[in-house]
C-alpha cells in the first residue's frame, strides 16, 4: 500500500513544480470570494507560469457548499500593486467549459514581482469579487 | 583658531578628501550571486532564447525561396519614388540594421527614430508605438510612407509582374501574378494613401480588383518578413559570463566580464529596476512604457502607443484581416489587446542587444549616447505627457558607468550568416 502510494507520489512529482511555479508558496490554491458567496480557483495553461506568453487560465467557480457553478459571468483586471501599473492584455471570459470551469484567454504578464488579479463573479443574482495574489 | 587646530582641521579635511576618493575610485568586489540572482541571469541569456516562434499568419515565413525573394526586395532600391531608397537605405547590416541618424532619411525624413530590425521576429508589435502587429504587415507600411520608400502598391506588384526575374521567382513561391495590363482597370499609380489623385484612383477600382492587388501586394510584405526572421542576435560576452557562473566555472567567469561590469549587471538587476521593462533573452518585454523621455526639439510630445493601438487595430493587414494565411485567425495579443491611460506617451521597450552601432537612442534620437539615458533614467523627470512610469534613481556617477560598462557587454556580431548581411548577388 505505502509502495503504491510512494509510487503515485512519484509519478506526479513532475507536474509539481508547473502546478506551483510562479505562485507564492503561502498562497492558498483555493480563494473565498470577499462576502463569501463563492470559492474559486485557477489552473494556468502555461506551464510554468512564465513573463512575456500570452495564454489561458480555467478558472473554476463554485458556491461556499461547494457545488459548481455554471453560468457566471466573470470579469479580470489586475495589475502590480508595488508599481502602479495593469495588465498589459485585457482578459476575457470566452468559455464556460462546464463544471464550473471558464476559459479565461489573453492572460500575460510582463515583468517578473507580485501581481494582483482582481476577479468579479456574478451568477445567480449575487456578485462579489476575490483579489488573487500572485509572484512571478 | 590656534596652529595645533589649524593643522588637525587640516588633517581632518585631507582624511575626508581621501575617504572620498576612495569611496568613489577604489576597487570594487561584486558580491557573490545568490540562487534567485542565479535564476534571473538564465532568463537573461541568450541561451534561454526559445526557438523562433511560428508565424501562422505567414505561410511562406520559413521558407528559404520567400526568404532569397525577400532579401532581394529588401535592398532593391527600385521599389521607391525615386529609384534611390531601399529598407537597406534606413536599416543598414553594418549598423546592425540602423542609420545612424536621429531620424531615418528616405525621401524625407522620417517621424522617428530607426530602430534595428534584429530579432523583431519575436515581438508581437511592431514600430516604436506597435501599430503593426507581424513582420510582413509591417514591411507594407514604409513602401507607401510619402517620406521613407514614397510609392504605391499598384506601381509595386506592377514592378513585379513586369519584372521577368521577379515575376517567376514570385510565382514560384505563391501563385500566378493577376494580369494588371489593363490601364482601365488597373491606374498606374493607385493605394489607400494620402495624395488624393492616388487615393482616388484607387477608390475607383473594383472590390476585387483591390484585392488582386492587395494579395500581392501582401505576399512581398511576407517574403520580406521571410528574410527578416534571419536576422538574429549572436552570443555576446555577457552570453559567456552567465553559461560560465551557471557551470560554477568562477574562474572563468572573472576572466569574461571585469569587476566593473559585473557591479553593473547587479545594478540592472537589482537597484536601477531596469530588468523590469527590459528582461528576457532579448532584454525587452515588448510592452509599451512611459519612461519620461523630452520631446524631440520642435515636435509636439509623442503620444506613442495610445495611438499606435488604434492604427493597428484598423490595419487591413493585421492578423484578424484577410490576407492572413492562418484560417483560424488565433490572434491572442491583437484579440486581448489594452487601451487606456496608461499608454498615453508610451513606446515599447528595445531590445538593449544592439546598442554599439544603433546610437543615437530613443524613440525619436534623442539622446546621443547611452550615457545620456543612463542620465535621463537617474533623474527621473515628470512626463510631458502620461506618467513616467520610471522612478529616479539617485545613481553616482561611478554606478552610471558601471551600468553602462555592462551594457556594453552585451555587444555581439549578428547570429546571421554572411550572405544574408550584405546585398544579395
Ligand atoms: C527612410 C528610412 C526607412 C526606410 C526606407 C525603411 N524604414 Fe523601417 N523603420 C524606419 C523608422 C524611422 C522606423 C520606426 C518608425 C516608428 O516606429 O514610427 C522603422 C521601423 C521598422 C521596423 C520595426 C522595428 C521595431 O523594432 O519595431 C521594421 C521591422 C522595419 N522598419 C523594416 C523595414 C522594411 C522591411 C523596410 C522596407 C520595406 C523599411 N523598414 C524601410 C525607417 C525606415
Ligand atoms: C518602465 C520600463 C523601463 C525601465 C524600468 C527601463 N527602461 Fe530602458 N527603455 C524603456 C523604453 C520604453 C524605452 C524607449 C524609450 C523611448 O524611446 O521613448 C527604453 C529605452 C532604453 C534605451 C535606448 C535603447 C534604444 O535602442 O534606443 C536604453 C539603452 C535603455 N532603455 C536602458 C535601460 C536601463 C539601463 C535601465 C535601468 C536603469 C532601463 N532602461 C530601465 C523601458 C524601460
Ligand atoms: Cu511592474
Amino acid at each position: 500500500m505505502r509502495e503504491i502510494a510512494l509510487l503515485f507520489v512519484a509519478l506526479l512529482l513532475p507536474f509539481a513544480p508547473g502546478e506551483v511555479a510562479g505562485q507564492d508558496g503561502e498562497d492558498p490554491k483555493v480563494w473565498d470570494t470577499g462576502k463569501g458567496y463563492f470559492r474559486v480557483s485557477y489552473e494556468s495553461r502555461l506551464h510554468p507560469l512564465a513573463i512575456n506568453r500570452i495564454h489561458a487560465w480555467v478558472f473554476h467557480v463554485e458556491t461556499a457548499n461547494g457545488d459548481t457553478v455554471n453560468d457566471a459571468t466573470i470579469s479580470v483586471t489586475g495589475g502590480m500593486p508595488n508599481h502602479n501599473h495593469g495588465l498589459p492584455t485585457s482578459p476575457r471570459m470566452t468559455q464556460s467549459l462546464g463544471e464550473g470551469n471558464y476559459l479565461l484567454e489573453g492572460m500575460r504578464f510582463h515583468m517578473a514581482g507580485l501581481w494582483e488579479i482582481t476577479v468579479i463573479i456574478e451568477a445567480g443574482g449575487q456578485q462579489d469579487t476575490v483579489v488573487i495574489s500572485l509572484t512571478l | 583658531m590656534t596652529p595645533r587646530r589649524r593643522k588637525m582641521f587640516g588633517l581632518l579635511i585631507v582624511a575626508f578628501v581621501a575617504l572620498w576618493v576612495w569611496w568613489s575610485y577604489g576597487p570594487r568586489t561584486p558580491a557573490t550571486w545568490t540562487s534567485a540572482d542565479l535564476s534571473v541571469l538564465r532568463s537573461l541569456s541568450l541561451d534561454s532564447l526559445p526557438a523562433l516562434p511560428a508565424d501562422p499568419s505567414n505561410a511562406v515565413a520559413d521558407d528559404p525561396r520567400a526568404a532569397k525573394f525577400g532579401h532581394r526586395l529588401f535592398f532593391d532600391t527600385r521599389l521607391s519614388a525615386n529609384g534611390a531608397v531601399s529598407c537597406a537605405t534606413c536599416h543598414q547590416p553594418e549598423r546592425q540594421f540602423s542609420d545612424g541618424l536621429p531620424k531615418g532619411r528616405g525621401i524625407g525624413l522620417s517621424g522617428r527614430n530607426t530602430p534595428s530590425i534584429v530579432s523583431t521576429a519575436y515581438s508581437p508589435w511592431l514600430y516604436w508605438d506597435g501599430r503593426r502587429d507581424s513582420q510582413w504587415a509591417q514591411a507594407l507600411a514604409p513602401l507607401e510612407d510619402p517620406v521613407e520608400h514614397g510609392g504605391n502598391r499598384m506601381q509595386y506588384v506592377r514592378f513585379i509582374a513586369n519584372d521577368p526575374d521577379y515575376r517567376s521567382e514570385y510565382e514560384s513561391i505563391f501563385s500566378p501574378i493577376p494580369d494588371f495590363s489593363d490601364a482601365a482597370r488597373f491606374p498606374d499609380a493607385a493605394a489607400p494613401i494620402d495624395d488624393s489623385q492616388i487615393n482616388a484612383a484607387w477608390q475607383s477600382m473594383s472590390a476585387s480588383d483591390r484585392r488582386l492587388v492587395n494579395s500581392v501586394y501582401a505576399n512581398m510584405g511576407k517574403a520580406i518578413a521571410a528574410y527578416e526572421r534571419l536576422i538574429l542576435p549572436g552570443h555576446s560576452h555577457f552570453d559567456d559570463y552567465v553559461g560560465a557562473v551557471l557551470r560554477g566555472d568562477d574562474e572563468l567567469s572573472r576572466t569574461i566580464l571585469m569587476d566593473e561590469e559585473i557591479l553593473g549587471l547587479q545594478l540592472f538587476i537589482d537597484e536601477a529596476r531596469c530588468i523590469e521593462c527590459h528582461n528576457g533573452p532579448l532584454f525587452t518585454n515588448n510592452e509599451f512604457h512611459n519612461t519620461g523621455i523630452l520631446s524631440f526639439p520642435g515636435d509636439l510630445p509623442d503620444r506613442g502607443r495610445i495611438d499606435g493601438v488604434r492604427k493597428v487595430l484598423a490595419d487591413p493587414f493585421n492578423c484578424l484581416g484577410d490576407f492572413s494565411d492562418d484560417r483560424n485567425r488565433n490572434c491572442p495579443e491583437l484579440s486581448y489587446v489594452r487601451t487606456g491611460i496608461e499608454l498615453v506617451g508610451a513606446t515599447r521597450t528595445p531590445s538593449l542587444r544592439v546598442l554599439a552601432d544603433t546610437a543615437p537612442y530613443a524613440r525619436k534620437g534623442q539622446q546621443a549616447t547611452l550615457a545620456d539615458v543612463l542620465d535621463l533614467y537617474n533623474r527621473g523627470p515628470l512626463a510631458m505627457i502620461g506618467h513616467n512610469e520610471a522612478e529616479e534613481l539617485n545613481l553616482s556617477r561611478r554606478e552610471l558607468n558601471q551600468l553602462e560598462a555592462f551594457l556594453n557587454t552585451l555587444d555581439a556580431p549578428l547570429a546571421t550568416a554572411e550572405e544574408w548581411l550584405k546585398a544579395p548577388k
